[in-house]
C-alpha cells in the first residue's frame, strides 16, 4: 500500500510529464513540417530503434563493458591513490594538484592522443573512461579518509591502537559513505568516457560501440537512428548510475538505521 | 603507601596558540574517588582530563597518575562517538579487539551490566542518543578501568534521560569502584554524583573550591529534592557566577 502512494506520488509526475512533452513534440514535427533529419519526430525515432534493435543493443552492450571497466579501474586506482594520501600529508600535498590537473584537462582534447599511446579497440576506449572517472573517486575517498571525528582517534590512541589498526578499523570503513558519493559521480562519468573515448577509438567495422555508431549515422544524416542512440546512450548512464545508487544504500543501512 | 591516583602540582598547559588554558592547578584525587569538576564553558576543564589520559602533555608543572598505564585508564566522550558500521557488541568488543585481548565474555557480562543484552546485534543508528551512551559507557568498562574520565558525557541529552543515567551510572562505580573523574557544566549532576566537586575558574583554568559531597551511597532520585542537597548546589552556582566574572 505505502509501496503503491509512493509510486503514484514520484514515478507518475514525471511519466506524465514525459508523455506531454513526447506529444508535444509529434505535434511540433507534424504541424511545423519540420525535416526529419533536423528533428526526427517520436514516431520515427521509436521506428528507427525498432528497425536497429540488435545493432543499437549490440553497441549498448560493448560500450557498457568499456564503461564499467574504466569505472572499475577507476575506483581501484582512485582508492589506493587516496589511501597513499592518507598516510603521508607532503605525498598528498606533492600529488593533489596533478589530481585536479588531470581533472581540468579537457577530456575531449587528450583522448586521441590516449587513443594514439594505447591503441584503437576496447583498451582505448577503457583508458578513456578510466581517466575522466577517476578524480571523483580520489577527492571523495582521500577526503573521507582524513576526516575522522578526532574524539575516535583520540579513543584509539588511548587503546594503543597502532597505525594500520587505526586505517583499516578507522579510517577505510569510516570512508566508505564519502567512497560511495565519488563512486555514484564516477559511474556516471566513466559513461560518458566510453562514449567519447569510441569517438576516437572506434571498434573496426563490425563490432562497435554506442560512441561509434553516434558518429556513423550522424555522417549518414540518419538523425532518427542518431536519435536512437542518444536515448540508449542517456539509459545506459541511469542504468550504471542507479544501479551504483541501490548497492551503495544497501552498503550504507547500517549507517541510516535501515532494518537489515 | 600513597592512595593518591592523581596528582597534580602546579600545573599549567599554554596552547601552540599561546593561550593558557590552566594555570597553576594543584589537585589530588584518591582511589575509588567519585570527583566532578564543574566550571564555565571553556575553562580547561576537558584539557585537564586530556593531561591525565596523556593525549596532551602539560606545558609545566607535575602531573602523577598511578601506575601511569594508559590501559587502565578509559575516556566517555561528549557525543558517544560509537563507530555506525558496528553492531553494539562489536562497538563495546572494540577496544579489546585494539589490544588483542580475549573478547567474548567480558563483552557479555558488560552488555549485561549497562541492560543492553537485547541490543547487542543493532547498530548505534537504530538507538535512541541516551541508548548511544550506555554503549559508550560499556565500551569504556568493559576494558576494566582503573580510571574513568567522563568529559559531560550526558551533555546532549534530555533532563529525564540524563538523570536516568546518572543513576546508573552511579550504580556501575558502586559495584566496581573505579576512580571517576567526571567533567560537566550540569551542578546538581555533579553533586548527585560525587564525593568531592572541584569548581574551576574562568581560563586560565585554576581550582577555586574543593566541596565535598556529605550524602552515602547508595544515592536514590529523591537525594535531588533533598533540602541539604539543594543548598549544597545552590552553593557551588553562586561560587560558579563568580568564577565567571573573575
Amino acid at each position: 500500500m505505502k509501496r503503491l502512494r509512493s509510486l503514484t506520488t514520484n514515478v507518475l509526475p514525471p511519466l506524465l510529464f514525459f508523455a506531454l512533452v513526447v506529444c508535444a513534440w509529434q505535434a511540433a514535427v507534424s504541424l511545423l513540417g519540420i525535416e526529419p533529419f533536423l528533428l526526427p519526430g517520436p514516431l520515427l525515432v521509436t521506428q528507427a530503434i525498432a528497425d536497429n534493435l540488435p545493432r543499437l543493443l549490440s553497441a549498448t552492450l560493448l560500450t557498457a563493458i568499456g564503461a564499467i571497466l574504466g569505472f572499475v579501474l577507476s575506483f581501484a586506482f582512485g582508492f589506493l591513490v587516496a589511501l597513499l594520501f592518507s598516510q603521508s600529508r607532503l605525498i598528498e600535498r606533492s600529488l593533489y594538484p596533478y589530481a585536479i590537473f588531470l581533472q581540468t584537462m579537457p577530456i575531449v582534447a587528450i583522448a586521441p592522443l590516449i587513443i594514439l599511446w594505447i591503441g584503437y579497440g576496447l583498451q582505448g576506449v577503457v583508458a578513456v573512461s578510466f581517466i575522466i572517472a577517476l578524480f571523483p573517486v580520489i577527492a571523495n575517498t582521500t577526503d573521507g579518509l582524513t576526516r575522522v571525528d578526532p574524539h575516535i582517534l583520540d579513543f584509539f590512541a588511548l587503546n594503543k591502537a597502532n597505525r594500520w589498526q587505526v586505517l583499516f578499523k578507522l579510517r577505510v570503513p569510516g570512508a566508505v559513505p564519502q567512497m560511495l558519493v565519488g563512486a555514484r559521480i564516477s559511474s556516471g562519468l566513466s559513461v560518458i568516457g566510453a562514449i567519447v573515448g569510441e569517438f576516437f577509438a572506434g571498434y573496426g567495422t563490425k563490432d562497435f560501440g554506442l560512441g561509434y555508431l553516434i558518429i556513423l549515422t550522424n555522417g549518414q544524416a540518419k538523425t532518427d537512428y542518431l536519435f536512437a542512440c542518444i536515448l540508449f546512450c542517456t539509459l545506459l548512464g541511469l542504468g550504471l548510475f542507479t544501479t551504483v545508487g541501490s548497492l551503495s544504500n544497501f552498503l550504507l543501512r547500517r549507517w541510516t538505521g535501515a532494518t537489515e | 603507601m600513597d592512595s593518591q591516583l592523581v596528582v597534580a602540582a602546579e600545573l599549567n598547559k599554554y596552547f601552540p596558540s599561546g593561550v593558557q588554558a590552566l594555570c597553576d592547578l594543584n589537585l589530588e584525587i584518591s582511589r575509588g574517588q567519585f570527583v566532578s569538576i564543574v566550571g564555565p564553558s571553556g575553562c580547561g576543564k576537558s584539557t585537564f582530563l586530556r593531561l591525565v589520559a596523556s593525549l596532551d602533555a602539560p606545558t609545566s608543572g607535575e602531573l602523577r597518575v598511578e601506575g601511569h598505564d594508559p590501559l587502565g585508564l578509559a575516556f566517555v566522550f561528549q557525543d558517544a562517538t560509537l563507530l555506525p558500521w558496528r553492531s553494539v557488541a562489536h562497538n563495546v568488543t572494540l577496544p579489546l579487539e585494539l589490544r588483542h585481548e580475549d573478547a567474548t565474555e567480558r563483552v557479555a557480562q558488560t552488555l549485561e551490566l549497562v541492560g543492553l543484552t537485547d541490543f547487542a546485534d543493532a547498530y548505534p543508528a537504530q538507538l535512541s542518543g541516551g541508548m548511544r551512551m550506555r554503549v559508550s559507557i560499556a565500551r569504556a568498562l568493559v576494558t576494566r578501568p582503573q580510571i574513568l574520565l567522563l568529559d559531560e558525557p550526558f551533555g546532549a541529552l534530555d533532563e529525564i534521560t540524563r538523570q536516568r543515567l546518572n543513576e546508573e551510572l552511579l550504580r556501575l562505580w558502586q559495584e566496581d569502584h573505579w576512580t571517576s573523574l567526571f567533567v560537566t557544566h550540569n551542578v546538581s549532576e555533579a553533586v548527585f554524583l560525587s564525593q568531592r566537586v572541584l569548581v574551576m575558574s574562568a581560563r586560565p583554568g585554576r581550582i577555586l573550591a574543593d566541596i565535598p559531597i556529605p550524602f552515602p551511597y547508595p544515592r536514590s532520585a529523591y537525594l535531588r529534592s533533598a533540602p541539604e542537597f539543594i543548598r549544597i548546589a545552590n552553593g557551588i552556582s553562586r561560587q560558579l557566577a563568580h568564577a565567571d566574572d573573575s
